[in-house]
């Protein structure tokens, strides 16, 4: 394992001398935006140590507010002077960022590295790059845990077992926004899959989504961020919840609490890196230098010994590998695993970028009554 | 009195100078305000500056509109002509797409034009794809045919030169104008892309331009025009009758058939002006809508509910601070300095923990199946099946924003007591008070201006709060905070959080003057 990372660092290092000649043109350090916590540091792990490694003058500098990258990227370039080099946040967010000019688009086959079997990167990364301006890094999904001990002996296996008082009484954690509920909600109110947007376009459609959470919402606690479904999970405060997968994973293997995955109707999303918009030319270069490496075949698959969440590029998905820690196999607790993703539903961008402010308001005021 | 002051024996009262007492007097205190205005110069820019300044700008952006006219001019202008009636609405006019497809060429090139549908989102939801389809379409529409027309008619119109020296020509303007129009936007594209104006063909957009210019013009006006290109422009315009015609509103129809919808072109017209009412009515659940102020659909409505709630939680959470402080400080100040002194770090222990801890640890305690819930059912008085809800609710914000505040009302009472004199309430007693009325008559309102404090600082204080009722307020706690902070940080309504917070100003300026009319502010005190 030693000899095949040095050997490749080798590699890495002699194809780095080319661009060694302008590494004068790149600025010597590079602030970085993402979430804190088991993913920041699968980030720092998989890209930003090795990079360091072959580039020791650099100095990267962590900031953990992707949460309100958005607000923050925004107010940076309203006061003409943008302070991050790389931010790391949702496709919906890049999307939003993008429309707002805050994000560089980009070239994806020239800005990132081809897949190590030679796919151009446009075509490896595929669908994924949601926007023009959004630089795909995983796959990660928002799905179920349930508690082992608290379901019987019959564990719930479909969604709808959510909505489902009768045989799972207790409480139930769902995020306090309309994405995802309301689909969850009228897929188990009888609409097909791919029918649910059509459905929720309509007013009739939105009261009908709203109507079938109205069953449970007495027994519904709301969480906004990620750590709460985890604790409430733990504490047996409910009995399950929904949150992202990579949460449940730490909480299953890592602190071995009594939890289940409940992987149906599972809504896949996507994280990965914008540029802002108006950086400088060397702290530019610096970045796209970065990105680069960050993005390639193997960077993609390392992030994966680190936590549960699928590589964005198709060519990086043979190649993940044990946890680096648990020395568990990490494909079967990946969302794209096949027998994980037997139902799975893919979470529409465009469709939400619309309805997004329209719901939210609708939701918000329901959830108030 | 008249006569002692019309006798000229006592004359105005001069100082040693010879100048009158009364003007050395005033040029003494003039220097004396100079100099403390002097001293407080700094402080006061340095408040101006990092703060009122900032504030008003913020508050500026709840009127502010200016991005629908900076990024659509020509639309803008166009619109006024056009009527927007409920239901029967007329169709635009080619005129009113043709000035939308100049406006968003050039919108497309500074990609303004996703930023205009984000903001045309938060009134008509459907604008931010509409406008993203829309600059992904327009430049492939089918008005090259003009181009090609134009270029089979004469192949100097490929020629960017030509085009420069016939758009400079003095008269242009005036024969032209819609072709002049967009000729500034292509100016501002090139120059954007960093080329040289006299080298790029101009687009799709400028030939169409020109081509309706033409349509419209007499021939007699292209006639009299002299200057460069002008038989070329005769040419075309002899010709142009015999082109084939492009209609633009199918052009944008092609596109995305939304732009068939009034109600799409009411909404641009109505949020058209450079300064709107329109996010302070969203603010109040009204909405301003092509047809005039409506209210929100019940299922919208929010804001009164959540500023109603703000208050009388805000209030509730003041009548708790007061309840629980006022005992804890009556105690810290009548005990001996050294044990009050000890407590008085009990005190203020909590207020040096980070907010976050302390909330996390009222659900600790607050949960079903945390602290008091266990000691509870262990104790017997509640079964397990049905364990007190503690938390994610109102009950678990009162509770967890009364303990976070509590210190901000026992310093000020502690502080106003502590200066109290014990002999008042000895002589009262000793007077034949009772131990009820010698406190209420004689204590109690000496502690009034700690209360007056200590309730100003606190409801202040707990009206703007959200991170706590986010954490712990379930549905039925938040807060308008938690809305305007979710305007800021997550869906960009700059403009709405700043009507939500200049009304949350403007009702705690309010409240205020109320208070200052009641109690009177000369009665409140620090200590």
């Amino acid at each position: 394992m030693k000899s095949k990372l040095a050997t490749l660092m080798c590699g890495a290092a002699l194809a780095m001398t080319g661009v060694h000649a302008q590494a004068a043109d790149m600025a010597d350090s590079m602030t970085i935006v993402s979430w804190g916590g088991a993913y920041q540091k699968s980030q720092i792990n998989a890209y930003a140590e090795p990079y360091k490694a072959m580039h020791p003058e650099v100095k990267v500098i962590w900031d953990e507010s992707s949460n309100e990258a958005v607000a923050k990227l925004r107010a940076m370039n309203e006061a003409g002077n943008i302070t991050w080099d790389l931010v790391d946040v949702v496709a919906a967010d890049a999307i939003r960022l993008c429309d707002e000019g805050l994000a560089m688009e980009y070239d994806p086959d020239e800005l990132l590295a081809p897949g190590d079997d030679g796919t151009p990167a446009s075509k490896d990364f595929g669908d994924l790059i949601v926007s023009d301006c959004f630089i795909p890094q995983i796959v990660y999904s928002t799905t179920f845990g349930y508690r082992t001990d608290m379901v019987g002996d019959t564990p719930p296996t479909d969604i709808c077992h959510v909505f489902d008082l009768e045989k799972y009484p207790g409480k139930r954690a769902l995020e306090k926004r309309p994405i995802n509920n309301m689909e969850w909600a009228l897929l188990c109110d009888g609409v097909a899959k791919e029918d649910v947007y059509d459905v929720l376009e309509t007013e009739e459609g939105q009261a009908k989504a709203l109507a079938k959470l109205d069953t449970i919402k007495n027994q519904v606690i709301w969480w906004s961020a990620g750590a709460d479904t985890p604790q409430l999970l733990a504490d047996g405060e409910v009995v399950m919840g929904s949150t992202y997968n990579g949460r449940l994973f730490s909480l299953i293997e890592e602190q071995k609490q009594p939890v289940a995955m409940l992987w149906d109707a599972q809504v896949f999303d996507l994280d990965g890196w914008i540029i802002p918009a108006g950086l400088p030319a060397d702290r530019l270069a610096r970045v796209k230098d970065f990105l680069k490496f960050a993005t390639d075949t193997q960077r993609l698959a390392d992030q994966a010994k680190y936590i549960s969440y699928g590589p964005a590029r198709k060519s990086s998905a043979p190649l993940v590998g044990k946890h680096a820690d648990l020395g568990i196999e990490m494909a079967p607790h990946m969302p794209t695993d096949p027998a994980n993703a037997k139902n799975t539903f893919l979470y529409n961008y465009t469709w939400w970028a619309d309805y997004r402010d329209d719901l939210d308001a609708k939701f918000q005021a329901w959830l108030a009554q | 009195m008249t006569d002692a002051t019309n006798s000229p024996s006592t004359g105005p009262m001069l100082s040693a100078d010879g100048t009158p007492l009364k003007k050395s007097l005033q040029i003494a205190l003039r220097r004396q305000k100079l100099r403390a205005l002097a001293l407080v110069a700094p402080l006061l820019l340095f408040v101006l500056v990092s703060f009122i300044a900032p504030i008003a700008d913020m508050l500026f952006r709840s009127v502010e509109n200016e991005i629908v006219s900076e990024t659509i001019p020509r639309t803008v202008i166009a619109l006024e002509q056009w009527d927007y009636q409920d239901g029967n609405a007329a169709a635009p006019s080619d005129d009113i797409y043709a000035a939308l497809y100049v406006d968003l060429s050039e919108a497309e090139e500074f990609k303004t034009h996703t930023r205009l549908g984000s903001r045309l989102n938060y009134e008509t939801t459907g604008m931010s794809s509409l406008l993203r389809k829309t600059g992904r379409g327009i430049g492939r529409m089918d008005t090259d045919e003009y181009t090609k027309q134009f270029e089979a008619l004469d192949p100097k119109w490929e020629d960017p030169a030509v085009w420069v020296a016939m758009m400079q020509s003095p008269g242009i303007a005036d024969i032209l104008p819609e072709t002049a129009s967009a000729w500034q936007s292509w100016q501002r594209i090139v120059a954007n892309k960093n080329d040289v104006l006299a080298e790029e063909q101009p687009e799709d957009f400028i030939y169409t331009m020109l081509y309706r210019d033409l349509i419209a013009q007499p021939a007699s006006a292209i006639a009299a025009y002299s200057g460069s290109g002008a038989e070329m422009l005769q040419a075309a315009d002899s010709a142009v009758d015999g082109f084939e015609a492009i209609s633009l509103r199918e052009q944008f129809l092609d596109i995305d058939k939304d732009w068939a919808d009034p109600q799409i072109w009411g909404t641009i017209k109505a949020f058209s002006s450079p300064y709107t009412a329109g996010y302070f009515l969203s603010s109040v659940d009204l909405q301003l809508t092509p047809a005039g102020i409506e209210p929100q659909p019940e299922n919208q409505q929010i804001y009164m509910l959540l500023f109603g709630r703000t208050m009388f939680m805000s209030m509730v959470i003041m009548g708790s601070c007061i309840l629980l402080g006022y005992p804890i400080a009556y105690l810290l100040s009548n005990l001996p300095l050294r044990t009050s002194n000890l407590l008085l770090i009990l005190v203020l222990l909590p207020f040096w923990t980070s907010l976050l801890v302390r909330t996390s640890a009222w659900k600790v305690l607050l949960q079903q199946q945390g602290v008091i819930n266990d000691i509870l059912v262990w104790l017997g008085l509640v079964s397990d099946a049905d364990r007190l809800v503690m938390i994610n609710n109102q009950f678990g914000t009162i509770v967890a924003m009364t303990h976070i505040l509590l210190p901000f009302m026992i310093l000020p009472l502690y502080s106003v007591m502590k200066t109290i004199p014990p002999s008042y309430v000895r002589a009262a007693k000793s007077l034949g008070a009772t131990n009820w009325t010698a406190f209420w008559r004689v204590y109690f309102p000496q502690s009034v201006p700690g209360i007056g404090a200590g309730s100003i600082l606190v409801f202040i204080l707990s009206i703007g709060y959200y991170i706590t009722p986010e954490l712990v307020g379930g549905t039925t706690g938040t807060f308008i905070s938690n809305r305007i902070a979710y305007h800021i940080s997550s869906s960009l309504n700059w403009g709405l959080a700043a009507a939500l917070g200049t009304i949350l100003l403007a009702v705690v300026l309010l409240l205020y003057w109320v208070y200052d009319r009641i109690v009177g502010i000369d009665n409140v005190s620090l200590g």
